[in-house]
């Protein structure tokens, strides 16, 4: 199996992409912003479109579109937060309501420069938007591959460097803030770090996809410990696991796409923790 | 993007243009189609976005996907596969979630879970059909130009059964809604309602899949609602308002995508996050004059929303 580069390329990619999902997922879970993860897999759709209408690489489109908007999200759930008084440091329900406007309106625009695109070259726009939104794994380079990686590593070296401050701020607001620990400014990065992730993933495993890979192993670290940094690393394991698995099993089995695979594995990882506890 | 007619053209006189859209069968149908959805869109979404059930609802417009793509693996009609998998969601979104309302961290996870699931069966599904995904537009964004009379028929009776079952259960619902500790201990089945709205809402979002596609039913279900809840507190009122922007951002996009080369489901997206846009920043002005003028009764309003 290892003899065939797709094959090479598709490990080494995934299982940095998957690493830092599942390291980034622990604390989208813990401060209850899957929706906004959800979001922002999302996003990255209309992202990879603009790129690809605009003529630009898609890697431009996929990481300026999660970034801007992970931010965009921070800076909204702040000013909600503001206006009820700074309550806790996850996002509020008012917050979802918000997301779910915002994220409307994006896929609107993807809507758009899909329809700007197949205008513009006939054909290629559904094969664009069918590996945008599923990903093609198997379809890597060694230069794309390495690239992945690389910026799957840098993520997880970032999660790891805001790790503690973002737990502070995440279990005790209020004591962190007067601790001086910059709340607000950690939230704000956090999401725009998330987008980061959405954008790295979607090369992998597709926008639509994304979610399970964030939620799904992040979810299962929480019900087999209540440990943090156990937890962060339980999670990238489970994440990274879900992935090689997926992988074989995609390679095995002719009829079954990648980033199906490697979902099926991650749901049965939850599955597991959640009849154990 | 009406292709079969030859370029229409913009003139300044609205009541001919007007004529023109409704002179084409496929028109009149999507107008209706169209204003069908938006208001059971307003009224189902209304309750939605009062329960912060807003990621359930983008879960179940997920669910569409694997429902057709499955329909058409299986070779049934795609409407059944779209009220299959919506069913199936809900109940399956209703029993992880257990009680209360809200978006806990485990529960957010646990609908995240549900989603990714469905989208990776429905690639799965879209990959066993062939791999060709020349119709992944229409099958994510709708094609609401291409609804027949039967579709039309379909909808309209469902939006019946919807409306019928929101208003029997309307003072309940609202009740376990707004207060569900309260209600629970009075003996209104707090859960059972729970589990019944997520039902209702993935009938609704089935039925509106077809015209908005799953991607966009977010736009009707949403943002009229979530405006209308901005506006004012009181129920009754909201829920008008609700339905009655909900009309007209539909009928709008609608008009403005005869005329132009983009499809319709761009504009009522772009229309209705306008419109929440505007109310919210005109909200949070007023809500700033007002406490300026320290008066603090604007503050709850914009708390609520």
């Amino acid at each position: 199996m290892l003899s065939h580069e797709f094959m090479r390329n598709a490990l080494l990619a995934g299982s940095f992409v998957a690493l830092a999902c599942g390291m980034c997922g622990w604390f989208v879970v813990l401060r209850g912003q899957v929706f906004a993860g959800d979001a922002l897999s999302h996003v990255a759709f209309p992202g990879a479109l603009a790129a690809a209408a605009a003529g630009v690489d898609q890697r431009v489109g996929l990481f300026a579109a999660t970034v801007a908007v992970g931010g965009g999200i921070g800076l909204l759930g702040r000013g909600v937060l503001v206006a009820r008084g700074g309550g806790g440091g996850g996002s509020t329900p008012a917050d979802d309501t918000a997301i779910g406007i915002v994220f409307t309106f994006i896929l609107g625009l993807g809507l758009f420069f899909l329809t700007l695109f197949s205008i513009g070259s006939a054909g290629g726009a559904g094969i664009q938007a069918a590996h945008t939104l599923f990903g093609s794994i198997f379809g890597l380079g060694a230069g794309e591959a390495r690239l992945a990686a690389m910026i799957g590593l840098a993520i997880v070296l970032l999660v790891l460097l805001i790790g503690r401050p973002l737990l502070f701020a995440t279990l005790a607001p209020e004591v962190a803030a007067a601790r001086g620990v910059p709340t607000r400014m950690l939230g704000v990065g956090f999401l725009a770090l998330v987008g980061m992730v959405a954008a790295e993933a979607t090369q992998a495993v597709g926008a639509l996809l994304l979610l399970g890979l964030l939620a799904a192993p992040a979810a299962a670290a929480h019900r087999v410990t209540g440990r943090p940094f156990a937890g962060v690393l339980l999670a990238g394991a489970f994440a990274v696991g879900a992935m090689v698995a997926g992988l074989m099993l995609a390679y095995a089995v002719p009829w079954l796409p990648p980033s199906t695979a490697v979902i099926a594995v991650a749901m049965a990882i939850y599955g597991v923790s959640a009849i154990r506890s | 993007m009406p292709s079969e007619s030859a370029s229409p053209t913009l003139s300044w006189n609205l009541a001919r243009d007007l004529g023109e859209v409704l002179e084409y069968h496929f028109m009149v149908n999507a107008l209706l189609a169209g204003s069908v959805v938006a208001v059971m869109a307003g009224l189902v979404g209304w309750l939605m976005v009062l329960r912060r059930q807003a990621f359930a609802g983008h879960t179940l417009s997920m669910m569409a996907f694997p429902g057709a793509s499955g329909a058409s693996l299986v070779g049934i009609p795609a409407a059944w596969g779209y009220f299959a998998f919506c069913g199936a969601g809900a109940l399956a979104i209703g029993r992880l979630s257990g009680r209360g309302r809200g978006t806990s961290p485990e529960q957010g996870a646990r609908i995240g879970a549900v989603q990714a699931t469905a989208l990776a069966l429905g690639f799965l599904f879209v990959s066993l059909y062939g791999g060709v995904l020349g119709d992944l537009e229409s099958l994510l964004f709708g094609n609401i130009l291409a609804i027949s009379d039967g579709q039309l028929l379909l909808l309209a009776a469902v939006a019946f059964a919807v409306l019928a079952t929101l208003g029997a259960l309307a003072r309940p619902l609202l009740f376990a809604s707004v207060d569900p500790d309260v209600a629970g201990a009075r003996g209104v089945p707090v859960r059972l309602l729970s589990g019944g709205f997520l039902l209702l809402l993935a009938v609704a979002v089935a039925a509106t899949s077809q015209i908005t596609g799953p991607l966009l039913v977010f736009a009707l279900l949403v943002a009229p609602p979530a405006t209308a809840q901005l506006i004012t507190v009181r129920p009754a009122v909201s829920l008008l308002l609700s339905v009655l922007l909900g009309l007209m951002i539909v009928w709008l996009g609608m008009g403005i995508a005869y005329f132009s080369v983009y499809p319709a489901g761009f504009f009522i997206s772009a229309i209705a996050f306008a419109v929440y846009l505007l109310v919210r920043i005109a909200v949070g002005l007023r809500g700033r004059s007002a406490s300026a003028r320290g008066a603090a009764d604007a503050r709850p309003a914009e708390a609520r929303a």
